[in-house]
């Protein structure tokens, strides 16, 4: 469950400590771990919290987070995802950020009910 | 554990260890309690180690930008020690420089030249 900012940490150790785990590099856990980290603490400021699941793909070479939250949703994806695009105080990287560190991104969201960010690294 | 953050004043510099497991709120606050003692205790520099930091997001970088902006607008340096190699990777790939931040590999380092200046 993410609804504060201890949330936010505690997600991304646990990822961290699932692919560290699954003996892979550092760079890699740092990369997917920032991301996840964006990508919750997104879902607390913009979506009024929300879950965040971790699990392996069939084949357990990728570890896949999907987080979801019941927000407003994004109006504008191509605009969200651009840097330097802000909504609230932020610094309009995170969106573009999380995806540029992730194997797999990908955002699915429906205004008034909400967002669901499934991102992927491999292990 | 919640991250406990103490500050420690050496050589007129602010000394501080930031806890792996810090949350924006308490990163926030500390940024807070820093630029207080910045101008109180006429600090020449700040000394921030990151060593134990896993990874630094947007949101911490940029309140390290922030309060590297503060300390030099009080004349005050700000050092970040102990930067992990893979940390510093995936702030360059989020397209985080920190320009107002100096970096030094130890607080050693950090130490001798906020002596030199």
């Amino acid at each position: 469950m993410l609804n504060t900012s201890r949330d936010v940490v505690t997600a991304r150790q646990a990822v961290a400590r699932e692919m560290k785990a699954r003996g892979t590099n550092t760079i890699r856990i740092t990369r997917f771990a920032t991301a996840v980290s964006e990508i919750a603490r997104n879902a607390i400021m913009h979506g009024g919290g929300g879950e965040l699941f971790v699990f392996l793909d069939r084949s357990k070479t990728y570890l896949i987070v999907r987080c979801r939250d019941r927000g407003p949703g994004i109006e504008d994806m191509d605009r969200a995802m651009t840097d330097g695009y802000t909504s609230a105080n932020g610094l309009g990287r995170g969106l573009g950020g999380a995806k540029r560190l992730s194997h797999g991104f990908d955002v699915t969201t429906t205004v008034g009910e909400g967002t669901i960010v499934t991102m992927s690294a491999k292990l | 554990m919640a991250g406990v953050t103490t500050i420690h004043l050496v050589e007129r510099a602010l000394l501080v260890s930031i806890q792996d497991d810090v949350t924006d709120t308490e990163i926030i606050d500390l940024q807070d309690q820093l630029s207080h003692r910045i101008s109180e205790e006429e600090v020449r520099g700040v000394v921030l180690d990151i060593s134990a930091l896993e990874i630094v997001d947007t949101f911490v970088g940029r309140v390290i930008a922030q309060l590297a902006g503060i300390s030099r607008l009080l004349d005050a340096e700000t050092y970040v020690v102990g930067m992990r190699p893979a940390v510093a990777v995936t702030l360059v790939e989020l397209g985080m420089y920190l320009p107002e931040t100096r970096t030094a590999l130890s607080l050693t380092h950090a130490l001798t030249q906020l002596r030199r200046a």
